[in-house]
C-alpha cells in the first residue's frame, strides 16, 4: 500500500480521518486544560 | 488492603501518590496510543463488507467502553459518599464527569462519523444511540448540578444522588441492541465464549482500550491533584508543599 492508498481510506478519508482527528483534540485539550487548572490551584496556593 | 485504602483517602496522601504515577501513565498511554493506531490503521486489513471505513471503530468502542466505565465509577463513588463521607470520592467523582463526558461526546461524534457511510445517516433515533446521547446529559447534569448549588456538601450529596439513579441507564445502554431492533450491530467482542472480531483487528482494539483506560488515570489524578489544591487550600500540608 502506498501513502495516498493509505491516506484515501478506501474513499472513506472524510469519516476516518476526523474520527482520529477529533479524539486527539479532545484527549489533547483536556489534558491542557486540566494541566492550566492545577497549575492555577498552585498559584493561588502560594499567594496565600 | 483496608489500611492501603485508608490512607489512599488521606488528600495529602493521594496527591502525592497520583503525583508519583503520573510521568509513568504518561509514558505509558503514549506507547500503547501508538501501538494500537499504528496496529488499526496500518496492520489491520480492510473489513471485507465496510473496508476501511471500519477503522473509525479503534475511536468509537474504547470511547463508548469509557462512557459506561466513568459512570460506573462515578456511581461507586456515589456510594461511598452517601455511606462513608470519603473526601477522596467526593473528588474522584467530580473530576472523572469531564472525562466521562468528553468520551460519551467522542462516541457519540465518531459513531456518527461511521454512521454516515454504513447506514445513510448521521443519526437515528434508535435506542442504543439515545441512551448514549442520555449518558452525555446525565454526565453534563452532574457538572451543572455541582456548579449550580452553592452549599458544596449539598451539591455533593445532589451529584452522588444523581450518579446513583443514573446507573439504570448503564445497562440499558449495553443490552439496547438485544432488546430492541437497532440499527446499531450486536456485541462482537464481549461475547466472551467467542468474539466474532478477528485477532487482527481485536488486538489493536484492546491496545486502544487500554490506552484510554490509562489515559482515563492520567487525567484523572492530575485533575484531582487540582481539585486538592483547590479545596484544602488553607491546610497545613498544602502549605507546606508550597513552602518547599
Amino acid at each position: 500500500m502506498n501513502l495516498s492508498e493509505f491516506f484515501n481510506m478506501g474513499g472513506y478519508a472524510i469519516y476516518v480521518w476526523p474520527s482520529y482527528v477529533l479524539a486527539a483534540i479532545v484527549l489533547w485539550n483536556f489534558l491542557i486544560w486540566v494541566d492550566m487548572l492545577f497549575m492555577s490551584g498552585l498559584r493561588m496556593s502560594s499567594r496565600r | 488492603m483496608f489500611l492501603w485504602f485508608h490512607k489512599l483517602g488521606s488528600p495529602p496522601h493521594f496527591y502525592r501518590i497520583a503525583g508519583n504515577w503520573l510521568p509513568w501513565l504518561g509514558t505509558i498511554f503514549l506507547l500503547l496510543l501508538v501501538a494500537g493506531v499504528y496496529g488499526g490503521l496500518v496492520l489491520a486489513p480492510p473489513d471485507y463488507q465496510q473496508g476501511d471505513s471500519y477503522r473509525i471503530i479503534f475511536i468509537h468502542v474504547p470511547s463508548a467502553w469509557m462512557s459506561l466505565f466513568i459512570y460506573m465509577v462515578m456511581a461507586a463513588c456515589g456510594v461511598v459518599i452517601l455511606v462513608w463521607r470519603m473526601k477522596i470520592a467526593e473528588i474522584v467523582l467530580i473530576s472523572s464527569a469531564p472525562i466521562g463526558a468528553s468520551f460519551t461526546f467522542l462516541a457519540l461524534a465518531t459513531g456518527s462519523l461511521w454512521g454516515k457511510p454504513m447506514w445513510g445517516t448521521w443519526w437515528v433515533w434508535d435506542a442504543r444511540l439515545t441512551s448514549e446521547l442520555i449518558l452525555l446529559f446525565l454526565y453534563l447534569g452532574v457538572i451543572g448540578l455541582h456548579g449550580a448549588i452553592e452549599d458544596k456538601r449539598v451539591a455533593t450529596r445532589a451529584i452522588a444522588i444523581l450518579a446513583i439513579v443514573g446507573m439504570v441507564n448503564i445497562p440499558i445502554i449495553h443490552y439496547s441492541v438485544e432488546w430492541w431492533n437497532s440499527l446499531h450491530q450486536g456485541a462482537t467482542v464481549t461475547k466472551f465464549d467467542k468474539p466474532s472480531i478477528h485477532w487482527s483487528m481485536l488486538i489493536p482494539l484492546l491496545l486502544m482500550a487500554l490506552a484510554f483506560q490509562v489515559y482515563y488515570l492520567l487525567a484523572l489524578f492530575q485533575s484531582c491533584r487540582a481539585e486538592l489544591l483547590q479545596r484544602e487550600r488553607n491546610s497545613k500540608w498544602v502549605e507546606e508543599l508550597i513552602a518547599k
